[in-house]
């Protein structure tokens, strides 16, 4: 290939390197990198738009919520569980051993500080999404007294950890604060 | 591309003759699915369901097509717009019955189809690119599949969509943005719903593009048969045109008669009653499960209920369930014997039934709840699953002694009898 190269091409250097091979590089690398950028907007168009983003915020009246109920509430278009535990479900999840958890955390870590009576976790399971029994009345809380996620058998205690079943983590805690005794801000 | 005997194609009349010349698409369909296509002449009614894939293809691009004229992919009304065609659009619930059986239907000859290539090696070389695509088409299939049940936007269709990629969750890292990312948004909303929309009528036309290339790259070897032996000889094979579109045909018809049972008179035997609940994001059905299609592979992702070394056991369902079916592209070099027909492999036979019999074992489970002994039993039926693919053949191809293989497909046929194997040719007089 160099023998017919040298004879047709009299720019070639030493090395066999034509001139005209930079313009090809260039050419191409310029018609990649431009194809290439197009794929920023058609990928970027997917992740979510600016009305999703929007930060949202839910305020929850939980004035009338007795120990040992939950309710239901909607924070990025999920539900989040607000549940006031009794002080034998309070006893219950500070007696397990934090070491021995999937998700090794305490009830401590997973409510307000002086406020452990209340539990509010995202009521998403941490499995595949399915929304966990347990916060409504009636419904199964599973052998830990937490939550039970009828699809795959993920089963959570009384801190919404995870003790059994295939979900990796314990419930999601969203960020929140209490702006009175009765009303709490999620988001 | 194909065997020197092939009929050749001669156009008489003027027209064709010109056109002939000049875009030579009837030939190209005479050399593909006509008489210039020789054919071995011992198929069995197992090879029917290539042919009857392909026509569900049809069914379900034409049943689609008709079916998006009416529908309208926004989260207020596509629930009710799926209503509004079974009730208001004439012939509306025959049309989308039709393309929900037809769902079912696709998959049940492609179950077919791919067990076929299992007992009679149509993987092996010189076949293993017509593999691989097959494989390819039916990830598609799945996808399409999954996208179009979250249409009518029910209760299922919610979940379904939410569990589905919600393993994507499961990979280190980067599975949430990746989640965030397919979903635009954070849990299935009007976004995915419209992306599932477009997607779900872009796919299709994917698939018949590479059903093309799967038919193009048989084409070259030309069909397998349930000897495994190779085309010898002008009388091992017919032509494709009369011979096989008549089998096909037939078969056709008979596919056509079950079609059509469950289309008329049980339509929603293989769907969810909760699917006809409105999608409720509050509130999860009791037993969510996929369409029966995917209860296998269902079962592969729920079978993993504890952590292993450093993977959570999320991730490890969801590395098994792809694996299962990414382990037929493996296939080809698998399986060693030189020897294609289980006809002929009397150790490989057994397993193979085996195999059928786990799957469906699996498919059982992968319906029902998340509960003992389903757990314990789909456990055992995956770990068989991996074992039957990575350990059981390869070693019955080394270790297995295949029965005497016929000379020829002529010979299979015939016996030994030399007048009928010396035949010129078993194609008719043009």
């Amino acid at each position: 290939m160099t023998e017919t190269a040298v004879a047709e091409s009299p720019n070639d250097t030493a090395q066999g390197v034509r001139r005209r091979d930079f313009i090809y590089v260039a050419a191409t690398g310029a018609a990649g990198v431009g194809a290439a950028s197009v794929l920023v907007p058609l990928i970027s168009q997917m992740a979510p738009s600016a009305d999703v983003l929007a930060e949202s915020s839910t305020e929850i009246d939980i004035g009338s919520i007795q120990p040992g109920q939950a309710i239901k509430a909607v924070f990025h278009k999920q539900p989040v569980f607000v549940r006031r535990l009794t002080p034998v479900e309070i006893a219950e999840a500070k007696k397990v051993d934090v070491a021995s958890l999937r998700d090794p955390q305490s009830l401590e870590d997973r409510t307000k500080k002086g406020k452990e009576e209340w539990l509010i976790t995202m009521g998403v399971c941490t499995h595949l999404g399915c929304v966990p029994l347990g916060a409504g009345e009636g419904e199964v809380k599973g052998e830990f007294g937490g939550y039970f996620c009828p699809c795959h058998g993920s089963t959570y205690d009384t801190a919404a950890r995870i003790r059994k079943g295939p979900a990796p983590k314990n419930l999601e805690v969203p960020p929140y604060e209490f702006t009175s005794d009765t009303v709490v801000k999620i988001g | 591309m194909s065997f020197p005997w092939a009929n050749e194609y001669k156009p008489s009349h003027p027209a064709m003759v010109w056109l002939d010349e000049k875009l030579p698409l009837p030939r190209f369909v005479y050399n593909a699915i006509g008489a210039g296509y020789p054919v071995p002449r011992n198929l069995n009614y197992m090879y029917n369901f290539g042919v009857l894939a392909g026509f569900c293809l049809v069914i379900q691009i034409v049943t689609g097509v008709v079916l998006a004229m009416h529908y309208a992919a926004n989260t207020g009304v596509a629930f009710n717009s799926t209503e509004h065609i079974m009730r208001d659009v004439n012939w509306g619930w025959m049309l989308r019955y039709g393309h929900a059986n037809g769902a079912s239907a696709f998959f049940v000859v492609v179950y077919f189809h791919i067990f076929r290539g299992f007992f009679y090696g149509s993987y092996k070389a010189p076949r293993e690119m017509i593999w691989l695509l097959g494989v390819a088409i039916f990830l598609l299939m799945m996808a399409t599949a999954f996208m179009g049940y979250v249409l009518p936007w029910g209760q299922m269709s919610y979940w379904g969509a939410k569990v589905i990629t919600g393993l994507f969750g499961a990979i280190p890292l980067v599975g949430e943005p990746i989640q965030t990312w397919l979903l635009g948004g954070f849990a299935p909303d009007q976004a995915a719903l419209n992306r599932f929309f477009s997607l779900h009528f872009l796919l299709p036309f994917v698939i018949l593009g590479v059903v093309i290339l799967h038919i193009w790259a048989l084409h070259i070897p030309g069909s397998t048969n349930p000897t495994g032996v190779e085309v010898k000889q002008e009388s091992d094979t017919v032509p494709f045109h009369p011979y096989y579109t008549a089998k096909d045909g037939f078969g056709l018809g008979v596919f056509l008669i079950f079609y059509c049972a469950m289309l008329f008179f049980a339509p929603n035997a293989l769907g969810h009653p909760d699917n006809y609940i409105p999608a409720n994001p509050m509130q999860t059905p009791a037993h969510i499960v996929p369409e029966w299609y995917f209860w296998p592979f269902y079962a592969i992702l729920r079978a993993f209920t504890q952590n292993f070394l450093f993977f959570p056991a999320k991730l490890m369902g969801v590395l098994a369930m792809f694996s299962s079916i990414l382990v037929w592209f493996l296939l080809p070099w698998l399986d060693k014997s030189p020897v294609r027909s289980g006809h002929f492999r009397p150790t490989f036979r057994k397993f193979f039934w085996l195999l059928v019999i786990d799957v469906a074992v699996l498919g059982y489970c992968g319906g029902s709840p998340a509960e003992e002994p389903y757990v314990i039993i789909s456990q055992i039926a995956a770990l068989y699953y991996f074992a039957h693919f990575f350990i059981i053949l390869p070693l019955v191809s080394m270790t297995e002694k295949p029965l005497p293989l016929p000379f020829s497909i002529t010979e299979a046929v015939l016996g030994a009898d030399e007048a009928a194997a010396l035949a010129p040719s078993a194609a008719p007089a043009e």
